[in-house]
């Protein structure tokens, strides 16, 4: 059972792949892209990674893939175009594939796992503990180094977005929310006495 | 634990700098406090450097051998952190006058920095691919900080995708060594791969991985966005470029070439010697029909990388002071260089034909003289230091076996040496009545253009013991 | 010490060339000068206070390269001394004479400035040659060797408006080139099969060499033979031996006191030094050291012939410095190398002091060379006339026979000559008493010439020969006495019995062995007819001594400054030659001396009838064998259009067309292909990116199937 569960995501992660690259409609191309992340997912909890696998469907699929749809809805671009223009350059980078593939071929046909390889492989999924407290041992003491690079890197990339697109423009009005909480009631209003029939 | 933080400590002191200061201008003054942040962290970048340079010659390896401090490390931090803080010190003047100065800058820079000490370090294919994300997103950042110049953003994005084309190649590459080698320290996979007995498949993962490091030190074939990311970028941050981020990744490339394969130099020694060749002789021929300063400084650091490639690849202990030496001469020109460029200007506008530099020598014989020793250098004429880099580079490559390939770096710089020369030609002998630049009065600018030339001239003598430390320290990363 | 007499001169040449715009010129010329006046003094200190024990004294270390090691250093033994006083005596007479010599030369237009010039060459020149023979290794000689061509070709072109003596300069030095050829073919040679290029590497080596075959162009060579013969074609080059000697006459277009300096004195007879500084070799180079005796007589023979005819007066002095140089290789060739040196010293002094006079001749002539427009010159310039006369004697070997008494060169002449007979060459033996036949008659004749019968040529130039002035007579004076005197001192020294020479030159003796006996008592007989006819027999007294216990030469290789093998006896057969051979040169000297007075005093008009009878030989003789017409044939003229196809064709089209070609086409192609690449697209970038990936996956699959 779990055999044919483990290909039957397997291939649907592959076939998900290839059909991501090849549709010609973008948007069926970011649902090819979905599907695979859930095939993904099932991966993950056939090797009993439940809590990875269900990140996987909350971030990816939940969060990326879906402001992925939306960025490519929004935008406006030609794929016919550039298609065209890389139709040019097919024949030789058909090629190229090929030539690579052939080399991975006959690397792959000579696979030797090493033996410590082997081992990691038999010991993937920690027995005693669960996943959440196996997975925070690593992230926050092992590779905790790691953790924080990360960390630092998302720092960079959340300046970036900003430096990169925060404009300052004086001819736009802009909220002040400091300015607005401390707004006194007695400053922000008058109270007038109007006279039914009189006005101002 | 507390012992691993320890190792870190320069690294984490930046990060919070860097933090601070990012809270300090965003509730204060903005893009106001940006000069002072700059000199601010000109300084400390200095300090560190003195810091991890006048640590004891002791190594350590910290967090299950992810990180790696040892002399090598020390060596490749001390010239980046140097580097890093000369760029950040010429910077101001230029970006404040054309109103690019933000105080992002250089908490951007800094970052960066972090990314590239922590990419010498590093001990695993893990903490390098983090280290190199670190420094790489910062510089697709600054690359295309002139948001309203269209060729800076041009810059900026066909770096960030291409970058991100050569992190998949490089990541790629890392599974498959994972893979065949079970382990991504490179402690364990030094005892995997020994010569001739290396798997394909962890041949494979070399190359990509190599590939990946290839790009970021803009070796051929994996430097076309060069020429286009240094024209674009602002000069300042092509001046960074130039240097700092050169030296981490050769610094990187050298680490896991010894590290990690070190029992495999048959393996990877001619990969490392054609690509150094490529790089040699591309960065020689093409920078020829350059009339852009800004594009030939980038054939020209091709052409340059692919001579300390060349000491790498000789494989040798020899050939990575070799290499560490002439990346410090290499770093030391460029600043010099940049400080040149960045005072070429005319009515207040940055200008970068070489053409514009006809008769220099007229309106500006010393800045001129200092520039023709810069050149010399850069050409590897004898008297200068760029000579002596490139003698020690040859000699390694020599010794390490690779005779054709010196034979063809004498070449390569024959023909290179032709468009660093036509710039004297056009100081000196040049046309009178072009239309020349102006004055380009700034202290700093001037005295950097003046040490780094007295540098290549006093350097002779013991290059200022540089000479002693990268022996010291290729000594500690080659067993 | 040592160090100041080697580098007082090269002091004075950098000071005088560099400095006379500071100090002036007079100052730098008289700073020159003393310093060199400096080191002679020193260097006569050295030469009578050394003791015979060879000494080394290192300046600094200079090479160190793979095995071969190589100091700055200076090997001090009798060789080195006697070399010594020569070089310092001679060049720094020669610098006080070139004050005079050189003042209002007419080849100068009027405030030119060419004496500090002229100064510092001479100096230049002198460290040059102190370095060649102070050397105690054979690259640091060979330095010395290149110096001194280098300051013979300055100061040979020194007029260099002059087409003839540009011409001259670049002669010498190329013929010079073929015999550095050889010598460095030599050098590598000793450097190959001893490891080393130190000389007492070398001598302790030596023997070893005579059983080593060595593969050389065509065949196996016995080494020892072969690397002699190499250097041996180095000396040639340098002396001016038989085929390579054609540079030496053309070397007389440079001024008198060079000619003095370097053509007579010194620089030529460097080639006769490094035969008897490498005579350990030499002695076990049988083979070679006949070539050399053949070379060196057939030289002395024929340059003699040459110089019969000849009627400038400075090339006469010329081919009579070939001449002796031959005589000088003959005693180094019969194994006699004492005698070489010790008629190196001897003509030293005469030759350059006949130089010097033939200098002063010219200068009271207006720098009138022919001899045909002299005569009657001796009442003219007496002093000049007089110094001559004493070099002529000095020359042609005047002195009484069978006694020790006579000019310097008598005694040096016949110690070769009966060296020559002693060692059994009867070639040599001939060769030598006929030349010193030519060598008599050529010398009368050019003072016969010079200051007797009437005076011919402009007439306006005899009246206003002057003598010259006090500088240049003094150097006259002091050389005479080195002429008359240098030969009867060192007698007993160079050539007296095997015991004095080997104190004199630090070489140990010994009781002769057995089989030598017989030699030696021949010896000691013909010493007992030579002690009782001779006055200062008691003076000698060592000679009746020495002939009881027959002592011979027992020293090791490289042990004393000479070495002469165990059966080498030349030295006792020489002193036991008949009485005859010991007459022979006198006699030969005389019949010259009478042809020369029939010829020039008592028949003027017989040479050009002669002349006219004999012209095929007449013409034979003054065009020097025709050795400069043949050499333009077979080699200059071959050697020239070679040198113009290489440079049209090979230089020309293939070299300058190949690298024009790409660095005007090639590299610029490249460079528009590079930029085209560069388009300006992602994916072109990325594209590059994939095929770079592909060609190192591929290659490295290659490579690693192999």
């Amino acid at each position: 059972m779990s055999v044919f569960a483990f290909y039957l995501f397997a291939i649907s992660v592959i076939a998900g792949g290839l059909f991501t690259v090849i549709s010609r409609n973008p948007v069926h191309s970011v649902l090819w892209l979905i599907l695979s992340f859930l095939s993904a997912a099932g991966l993950f909890v056939l090797l009993g990674a439940e809590f990875v696998a269900m990140l996987l469907v909350i971030v990816y699929v939940g969060a990326v893939a879906v402001l992925f749809l939306f960025v490519v809805m929004m935008l406006d671009i030609d794929f016919a175009e550039l298609k065209a223009e890389m139709a040019r350059y097919m024949p030789l980078a058909l090629l190229i594939g090929l030539v690579i593939l052939m080399q991975f071929v006959m690397a792959f046909g000579a696979w030797e796992a090493n033996a410590a390889a082997e081992g990691l492989r038999a010991q993937a999924i920690p027995v005693d503990r669960h996943n959440t407290e196996a997975l925070g041992m690593i992230l926050y003491d092992q590779y905790f180094l790691l953790f924080q690079l990360a960390g630092l890197i998302l720092l960079v990339a959340m300046i970036g977005a900003i430096v990169l697109t925060l404009r300052h423009r004086k001819d736009v009005k802009r909220q002040d929310v400091v300015a607005q909480m401390m707004r006194d009631p007695a400053k922000a209003m008058e109270l007038k006495d109007v006279k039914s029939g009189q006005g101002l | 634990m507390s012992a691993d933080l320890t190792l870190i400590l320069p690294e984490i002191v930046l990060a919070v700098f860097a933090m601070l200061g990012l809270l300090g201008a965003v509730y204060t003054g903005k893009d106001a406090l940006a000069p002072a942040l700059v000199w601010a962290t000109s300084a400390l970048l200095v300090l560190v450097a003195l810091w991890v340079g006048l640590a004891a010659p002791e190594t350590h390896t910290g967090f299950g051998g992810m990180f790696i401090d040892d002399g090598f490390s020390r060596f490749a931090k001390v010239t980046l952190l140097l580097s890093a803080a000369a760029v950040l010190a010429m910077s101001e003047g230029y970006m404040s006058a054309r109103g690019l100065l933000r105080f992002e800058y250089p908490i951007l820079i800094t970052l960066a920095v972090v990314g590239m000490m922590v990419m010498v370090s590093a001990g695993d294919l893990m903490s390098l691919y983090m280290g190199l994300e670190l420094q790489s997103l910062a510089l697709y950042v600054v690359a295309s900080l002139r948001r309203d110049s269209i060729k800076s953003t041009e810059a900026g994005l066909k770096y960030f995708v291409l970058g991100a084309l050569s992190s998949g190649l490089l990541l790629y590459g890392a599974s498959l060594i994972y893979g065949y080698a079970g382990t991504t320290l490179f402690s364990g996979i030094i005892q995997t791969a020994q010569t001739g007995d290396v798997s394909l498949g962890m041949l494979f993962g070399l190359i990509f991985v190599i590939s990946g490091l290839a790009f970021k030190v803009s070796a051929v074939p994996f430097h076309m966005w060069t020429p286009d990311v240094y024209e674009g970028a602002p000069t300042p941050i092509t001046a960074f470029f130039a240097t700092a981020p050169k030296v981490a990744a050769m610094g990187l490339f050298a680490r896991v070439m010894h590290d990690a394969f070190g029992n495999a130099v048959g393996d990877w020694q001619q990969v490392v010697a054609l690509i150094s060749l490529l790089s040699m002789f591309l960065g020689a021929i093409a920078a020829i029909g350059q009339t852009n300063i800004k594009r030939l400084m980038a054939y020209s650091s091709i052409a340059h990388m692919g001579y300390a490639l060349m000491g790498l690849a000789s494989g040798t202990v020899f050939g990575v002071q070799a290499m560490l030496v002439y990346l410090a001469i290499y770093v030391t020109m460029n600043v010099g260089t940049f400080a040149f460029i960045l005072m070429m200007e005319r009515d207040g506008q940055p200008v970068v034909d070489v053409a514009s530099l006809n008769m220099y020598s007229k309106r500006e014989p010393g800045k001129a003289l200092a520039m023709l020793v810069l050149l010399f250098s850069l050409a590897g004429v004898p008297p200068m230091l760029g000579f002596f880099g490139k003698l020690y580079v040859l000699r390694a490559a020599y010794e390490g076996g690779l005779a054709w390939l010196a034979i063809a770096g004498v070449v390569a710089s024959v023909i290179g040496a032709f468009y660093y020369l036509r710039i004297v030609f056009y100081m000196y002998f040049g046309d009178e009545n072009a239309e020349g630049l102006d004055g380009g009065k700034s202290p700093v600018l001037w005295g950097f253009l003046m040490a780094s030339a007295v540098v290549m001239v006093l350097g002779i003598i013991n290059m200022f013991g540089v000479e002693g430390a990268a022996a010291a320290a290729a000594a500690s990363l080659v067993n | 010490m040592e160090l100041t007499i080697l580098f007082a001169p090269l002091v004075g040449a950098i000071l005088c060339g560099f400095g006379w715009r500071v100090f002036g010129e007079t100052a730098a010329m008289c700073i020159a000068t003393g310093l060199l006046f400096l080191s002679a003094l020193l260097s006569w200190v050295v030469f009578l206070s050394f003791d015979g024990t060879t000494e080394t004294i290192q300046i600094l270390r200079w090479i160190e390269s793979g095995s071969l090691s190589t100091d700055w250093a200076i090997r001090l033994d009798r060789l080195t001394a006697i070399m010594l006083i020569v070089i310092t005596t001679v060049s720094s007479l020669v610098h006080l004479y070139s004050f005079g010599y050189m003042d209002h030369d007419p080849q100068w237009k009027g405030g030119e400035s060419y004496k500090p010039r002229f100064f510092a060459y001479l100096s230049f020149f002198t460290f040059a040659m102190l370095m060649l023979v102070t050397s105690n290794n054979l690259v640091q000689m060979f330095f010395g060797w290149e110096g001194v061509g280098v300051a013979s070709y300055l100061l040979i072109g020194f007029y260099y408006r002059k087409p003839s003596a540009n011409a001259a300069a670049i002669k010498a030095f190329v013929v010079n080139r073929v015999g550095d050829f050889g010598f460095s073919l030599g050098i590598f040679a000793l450097f190959m099969l001893t490891d080393s290029i130190r000389f007492d590497d070398i001598f302790a080596a030596a023997p070893g060499l005579a059983d080593t075959q060595l593969s050389f162009l065509w065949g196996e060579w016995n080494a020892a033979n072969l690397i002699a013969i190499l250097l041996f074609i180095g000396a040639m080059g340098k002396s001016a031996q038989l085929l390579l000697h054609t540079w030496l006459p053309d070397a007389m277009e440079g001024p008198t006191p060079v000619s003095a300096l370097i053509h007579a004195a010194t620089m030529v007879t460097a080639g006769v030094f490094l035969i008897c500084r490498m005579s350990p070799i030499m002695e076990f180079a049988p083979e070679a050291t006949m070539f050399i005796t053949f070379i060196g007589a057939t030289t002395a023979f024929f340059a003699a012939t040459v110089g019969l005819v000849q009627t400038d007066i400075k090339r006469v002095i010329a081919y009579s410095t070939c001449s002796q140089l031959g005589y000088m290789f003959v005693a180094a060739g019969v194994g006699m190398y004492s005698a070489a040196m010790f008629h190196l010293l001897t003509h030293a002094f005469f030759k350059a002091m006949l130089f010097l006079g033939a200098g002063s001749v010219i200068h009271a002539m207006h720098h009138e060379q022919d001899m045909t427009n002299y005569g009657g010159l001796r009442k003219k310039i007496p002093y000049t006339f007089a110094a001559m006369m004493i070099g002529t004697l000095a020359i042609t070997g005047v002195g009484i026979p069978l006694t020790h008494i006579g000019f310097a060169g008598f005694l040096s002449k016949d110690a070769i000559i009966e060296s020559a007979y002693g060692a059994g060459s009867m070639y040599g033996f001939w060769m030598l008493v006929i030349a010193a036949a030519f060598t008599s008659f050529y010398s009368w004749r050019l003072i016969f010439l010079t200051f007797y019968g009437e005076a011919r040529g402009d007439k306006h130039t005899h009246d206003h020969a002057h003598e010259s002035p006090m500088v240049m007579l003094i150097p006259l004076g002091v050389l005479s006495l080195g002429a008359i005197f240098a030969g009867m001192v060192w007698y007993n020294s160079f050539f007296g019995h095997a015991d004095q020479v080997g104190k004199f030159y630090g070489i140990p003796v010994a009781e002769a062995a057995a089989d030598g006996a017989a030699h030696v008592e021949g010896a000691a007989d013909s010493h007992g007819e030579a002690a009782a006819t001779e006055e200062h027999a008691t003076a000698e007294g060592g000679h009746g001594a020495a002939g009881e216990h027959h002592l011979a030469f027992a020293g090791k290789p490289g042990e004393g400054a000479l070495y002469m093998g165990p059966d080498n006896h030349v030295l006792e057969d020489a002193h036991a030659s008949p009485v005859w051979v010991k007459v022979s040169p006198f006699i030969a000297m005389l019949g010259g001396f009478l042809m020369a007075l029939w010829f020039y005093i008592w028949n003027p008009t017989l040479p050009a009838r002669l002349a006219e009878n004999q012209r095929p030989l007449y013409l034979f003789l003054k065009n020097k064998w025709y050795f400069d017409e043949l050499y333009d044939v077979v080699f200059v003229r071959p050697t020239k259009w070679i040198g113009r196809q290489l440079w049209k064709k090979g230089d020309g089209d293939v070299i300058d067309g190949t690298l024009n070609g790409v660095a005007l086409g090639i590299v610029p192609f490249l460079t528009r292909l590079a930029g085209r690449a560069q388009s300006g697209y992602i994916f072109t970038y990325a594209f590059a990116m994939v095929i770079g990936i592909a060609v190192l996956i591929t290659w490295m699959t290659l490579g690693g199937a192999n």
